[in-house]
């Protein structure tokens, strides 16, 4: 996948062998190319991406766009520089008007990348349209990229930065997708080259011998007999352990129903605020949660209030300016700064669930002390919510968890974030990812500590695993052998986690529990628990 | 100066879709034609053929506008804008 274009220098101006009369000539041609890439691409699309691509076309030889880039021009300013101005003026001036238009600020600076493109000379950034399937490969991709990126295209994923906590992993494992993150030097390859990406084993062969071949087409089988899930999670010996999908939405949660899953272990509610310049009405909310609700009669759907922040801005929510934002305001900590938010969504969740017959939990985000815990529960009685909990991510709160469950009903694990803060290792960070897996034996020491906190209060208080740690089939087994009550994961992976899981008696699981945590290293822990579990290569997991 | 008032048609106001189909139809004549909200003073008009004026314009289902151009042909070009205005084109 191109790279995304970069700025041109400010200040950049027009060559002494170009005339302004000359450059206006080229932009023009340049944006008449750009709009007739895309009026061509919305021929193929259909429902909403055609509309979208279509307002696109026309934005990219728009009169008040290139008027204002010509006018820049004949100031002295290069092509370049002078449409990368006009476009931001103008998504400014969109941005300004809030609401729909400002949403639309975005595809003004889109139009611009690609013009800048087209002026370079080089491929136009963003996933590439193609007719055939592909294995993509690309710097890292962005959580925009997920709405063009077509999974009946896209084989494989592989990505020169990024950790396997990074957006391109958390969509590979969404998508069901083999893909490997963090393998510098990826973005040599030719366009074109035939590549095997063996997601498991973390590697890439350029031009694959006929075992590689024959890997890949074995694959593609098991890939489609593990895909259905059906009933209930349970080891060997029927100890039950409920498997629940993480959802983002009610299309998320329609397809997790049909996948088998035995409820909602995360609704991740910031998808109804992502890409909003104002928070969305309580009408708004209502219809988003109650959608989700629906799919789930007389299941559990666990609610995570707004997790704003860090890698999920959201304008009317976050100071940009924070130097440290992983450690800054977000999560459960915007109440601080924005009070009434968290109210009304609370408000909104609690008319969702009265018309429904989901059994409805809300827990909130980064909880960090005992005392932020009971503020919430209060919050969630203020408003009619009956089972408030919190999600475990902050070690501290790890650490605290005996007396942290003393005021809340449940407590949910977020490895991930868990994992990054364990390690004080950035999720994003490409170099870090050795150190960022939920496999590290810190990470594991946390998420027992949670449990026995759990059991030293007394009253049997579930704890569960929601990220991306409960998804892989072996770190499942330990983690079930940790203790831990449900797992709740990405829909695709509820089928492979059953499978595996069913293969295990308790006993079993505890005792891999213990050889993972006491392993020297995550590469350690996660090789020795795989050497004992040989049903992992039997299903090509 | 032929001008010519419409009442906007579509529901969702001239955003989106029917912004989109408006600056095309405008793009494709021979003549330049601005577009104001109607008690806009003149000069304050926009550039009809351009999409992102026409969204700036923000111009609601119900609301009037007023259409400016010159030249040839000017009367039966506004004529059939005015007709694009008054449809519903979102419902299509």
């Amino acid at each position: 996948m191109p790279k995304a274009v970069s700025e041109p220098p400010a200040g950049e101006k027009l060559a002494s062998s170009t005339t302004a009369e000359d450059a206006a000539v080229t932009l023009r041609a340049a944006a008449k190319a750009v709009q007739a890439e895309l009026k061509q691409r919305s021929v193929s699309a259909t429902g909403a991406g055609k509309s979208v691509l279509e307002a696109t076309a026309l934005m990219a030889a728009d009169p008040m766009l290139i008027k204002g880039a010509v006018k820049l021009i004949n100031t002295g300013a290069s092509a370049e520089r002078a449409i990368w101005d006009s476009a931001a003026s103008v998504a400014e001036m969109l941005h300004n008007l809030g609401g729909y238009m400002a949403e639309r600020s975005t595809d003004v600076l889109d139009v611009r990348s690609r013009i800048v493109a087209e002026l370079r000379g080089v491929p136009a950034p963003g996933i590439p349209a193609a007719d055939e399937p592909f294995i993509l490969v690309a710097d890292d991709l962005a959580p925009a990229d997920t709405a063009t990126l077509n999974p009946a295209l896209v084989l494989a994923l592989v990505t020169s930065g990024g950790g396997p906590q990074s957006h391109t992993a958390i969509i590979a494992r969404a998508l069901g997708l083999p893909a490997v993150v963090a393998a510098a030097g990826v973005e040599d390859i030719a366009d074109g080259t035939s590549v095997f990406v063996d997601g498991a084993a973390g590697s890439i062969s350029v031009d694959p011998d006929a075992d590689q071949v024959a890997a890949a087409e074995a694959w593609a089988t098991t890939a489609a007999t593990l895909s259905v899930f059906s009933g209930e999670g349970s080891t060997a010996d029927g100890h039950l352990v409920p498997l629940l999908a993480n959802v983002g939405g009610a299309a998320d949660a329609v397809k997790a129903a049909a996948a088998g899953a035995q409820g909602v272990g995360l609704l991740r509610t910031e998808f109804c605020f992502l890409d909003r310049d104002e928070e969305p009405t309580l009408d708004e909310q209502v219809t988003a949660y109650k959608g989700v609700f629906d799919a789930f009669p007389g299941k559990k759907v666990v609610v995570r209030t707004l997790d704003a922040g860090a890698d999920k801005p959201l304008p009317f929510l976050t100071d940009a300016s924070e130097p440290n934002p992983a450690l800054g305001v977000r999560g459960y900590r915007t109440d601080f700064t924005s009070p009434g938010v968290l109210t009304r969504q609370l408000a909104a969740i609690a008319t969702a669930a009265e018309g429904t017959e989901a059994d409805v939990w809300v827990m909130a985000p980064m909880i960090s002390t005992a005392e932020e815990a009971a503020d919430f529960a209060a919050m969630c009685r203020e408003a009619g919510l009956k089972t408030p909990g919190v999600m475990v991510e902050v070690p501290s709160a790890a650490l605290t968890s005996e007396t942290i469950l003393g005021s809340v009903d449940f407590a949910s694990l977020g490895t991930n974030d868990l994992t990054q803060y364990a390690m004080a290792a950035d999720r994003q960070l490409g170099p870090l990812a050795a150190l960022n897996t939920p496999w590290q034996p810190a990470v594991l020491r946390l998420i027992q500590l949670t449990v026995a906190g759990s059991v030293a209060e007394g009253n049997n208080k579930p704890v569960g695993v929601c990220g991306e740690a409960a998804a892989d089939p072996a770190l499942a087994v330990v983690l079930v052998g940790l203790g831990v009550n449900t797992l709740s994961m990405t829909a695709r992976a509820l089928s492979a986690v059953a499978a595996v899981l069913a293969t295990v008696p308790l006993a079993e699981a505890q005792r891999l529990a213990a050889v993972a945590l006491a392993a020297p290293s995550a590469t350690e822990a996660r090789d020795r628990v795989r050497a004992e579990l040989p049903v992992l290569e039997e299903m090509g997991l | 100066m032929s001008e010519r008032t419409a009442t906007i048609a579509s529901r969702v106001g001239l955003h989106a879709r029917p912004a989109a189909i408006f600056a095309e139809a405008v793009g494709a004549l021979p003549i330049e034609v601005t577009i104001a909200l109607e008690g806009d003073p003149a000069e304050d008009a926009m550039d009809a053929s351009s999409i992102l004026s026409l969204m700036s314009l923000g111009a609601a289902n119900g609301q009037v506008v007023v259409l400016r151009a010159e030249g040839d042909g000017a009367d039966e070009a506004l004529a059939g804008l005015v007709k694009i205005l008054e449809t519903d084109l979102d419902a299509e």
